[in-house]
């Protein structure tokens, strides 16, 4: 692969039944690429936890994903309320999702945490009443 | 040993018939998306009671084998649309998770 791979995707905020279409797409378009299952999976379960973060706590986003010869970089970014306080948000278990959203199987305090987890470079820029900004990437094998 | 042949066996009532030829290799119960899909393997059969479009997209996600819905939980309308897109099999069961990972534990 000479040239890296761009995709871009748009998360629509207040729409489960949408959450889950962009990891999706990359998912399928990695395994056409040839990538390891491992990788896939990682930048599948990232990418997914993200989406669902996007839709429960930011009204939306857009994800934006580049594919190149040895990494897999994806840059989340909304306009959401921000993080008030990142290390607890990044405590597995601690979460500020409203009972609604538990009652889905969500909220349980792992989406940044996986994030991180499946990740090789994990990183976050969060500003109060402005938004947050997540960089990752996963490492091709 | 085949999705089909595991349902077969442990009488799951059949909401999605999807791709069960595909192999089933363990088992994973738990209703905790994020937790599942951090937790759970390939090709492992997913026993839990959320029966929502989100479980489908956490299967296709994960690679699991298939779900079954315990307890006779049931399956939404737009989730079982997407697990036929998906070929996604889900099954459903009057058992609890504890009963049925049991029989799966004899027969896998």
């Amino acid at each position: 692969m000479s040239e890296s791979i761009k995709l871009h995707y748009v998360v629509p905020g207040d729409d489960f039944t949408r959450a889950g279409a962009a990891s999706g797409d990359v998912k399928r378009t990695l395994k056409q690429l040839g990538i390891s299952p491992n990788a896939i999976r990682n930048v599948a379960i990232a990418m997914y936890e993200g989406e669902i973060n996007m839709v429960i706590h930011a009204g939306g986003g857009e994800i934006d994903v580049e594919i190149t010869e040895d990494k897999i970089n994806m840059v989340l970014a909304d306009q959401g309320p921000g993080i008030a306080d990142v290390s607890l948000a990044m405590k597995e278990g601690y979460s500020t999702a409203p009972d609604n959203i538990r009652s889905l199987g969500f909220g349980a305090g792992m989406g940044l945490p996986n994030m991180k987890k499946y990740s090789d470079s994990f990183e976050i820029e969060t500003e109060l009443g402005v938004g947050t900004t997540l960089k990752l990437s996963v490492n091709i094998e | 040993m085949k999705v089909k042949e595991l349902s077969e066996k442990l009488n799951l009532k059949v909401l999605v018939e999807g791709d069960s030829e595909r192999d089933a290799e363990g088992c994973y119960c738990g209703d905790l998306l994020s937790w599942v899909m951090s937790r759970i393997k390939e090709n492992d059969v997913w026993l839990t009671v959320m029966g929502n479009i989100n479980s489908i997209a956490v299967c296709v996600l994960s690679d699991c084998a298939c779900v079954v819905l315990t307890e006779n939980a049931p399956l939404d309308e737009d989730a079982r649309l997407k697990a036929e897109a998906m070929s996604i099999p889900v099954f459903q069961s009057e058992k609890s998770a504890y009963d049925l990972a049991i029989e799966i534990s004899k027969l896998l």
